[in-house]
């Protein structure tokens, strides 16, 4: 699927972990204009953040996200070379990972 | 022979339903569990308070000055609203980003691990003018700070 960027970097002991992910993150507030039907609603609802292996952030997300949202945070520890990895969950039941190495 | 046949018959019908039960499993039960871990009712809050409760178990907040909230003054497009809470606070356990103008406030709820520094940047949406909520629980106490954002565009697009 693909629908994954993810950036990290370690800099004095501190990782900075910077993502994008395509997704509609659709509100099932807004009607479609030609029809008058609302919407369904479509959005990302748990993400997590792994550094190998272990869980370093978790987070819920409701529809107020922007579309193809952007996160970003960071951590101590890590190191160049160390897995990051994403995971995201939809409220569709849909899911993607990726895992990058540290720069 | 032809009891062989049978056996081999009946191995196979117990594999497939074996590998059925297997199906179901990863299919109906995990998805289950983590969507309740999800906070249902936090994010279908249509108030600040509620929200919290539904994420925190508490909404009594206390005001500090140590909460940074980085968002534009005016939003230009208030479908896309850059936001990042950060703190001084010592021990955070988790961020909540909240939009008080938005039907359903809840936009965010970030648990951070111990290594995780307490600060998080995304982008949400905003319907109209309103306050950015950053909440942070640290030590086991809930600490807000808000930050209004003028939008000029109604944000209600994605």
């Amino acid at each position: 699927m693909g629908t994954i960027k993810i950036r990290a970097k370690a800099k004095k002991g501190v990782t900075t972990v910077k993502s994008l992910i395509t997704h509609p993150m659709k509100t099932g507030l807004r009607k479609n204009k030609k029809t008058g039907k609302l919407i369904p609603a479509h959005f990302i609802q748990e993400i997590t953040c792994q550094h190998n292996g272990t869980e370093v952030m978790k987070a819920y997300w409701g529809p107020s996200i922007s579309k193809n949202p952007y996160l970003s945070f960071k951590f101590k520890g890590g190191e160049k070379g160390d897995k990051i990895t994403i995971n995201w969950m939809d409220n569709k039941g849909n899911k993607d990972s990726l895992s990058k190495k540290i720069r | 022979m032809l009891s062989n046949t049978m056996k081999r018959r009946t191995f196979l019908k117990g594999s497939l339903v074996a590998g059925g039960a297997g199906v179901a499993l990863s299919l109906g039960l995990i998805p289950t569990v983590v969507i309740g871990a999800w906070p249902k009712s936090a994010f279908k809050s249509k108030d600040v308070n509620g929200a919290l409760n539904g994420v925190l178990n508490a909404s009594d907040t206390v005001a500090s000055d140590k909460i940074k909230i980085k968002a534009p003054k005016i939003a230009e497009n208030g479908a896309v609203v850059p936001v990042t809470v950060s703190t001084d606070l010592a021990n955070v356990e988790s961020i909540t980003i909240l939009t008080s103008g938005n039907v359903n406030p809840m936009a965010a709820h970030f648990n951070l691990s111990s290594n995780t520094l307490p600060t998080v940047s995304t982008r949400v949406k905003m319907a109209k003018t309103s306050d950015i909520i950053g909440v942070i629980k640290a030590d086991g106490k809930l600490f807000s700070a808000k930050k209004s954002v003028k939008v000029t565009i109604g944000g209600c697009g994605g």
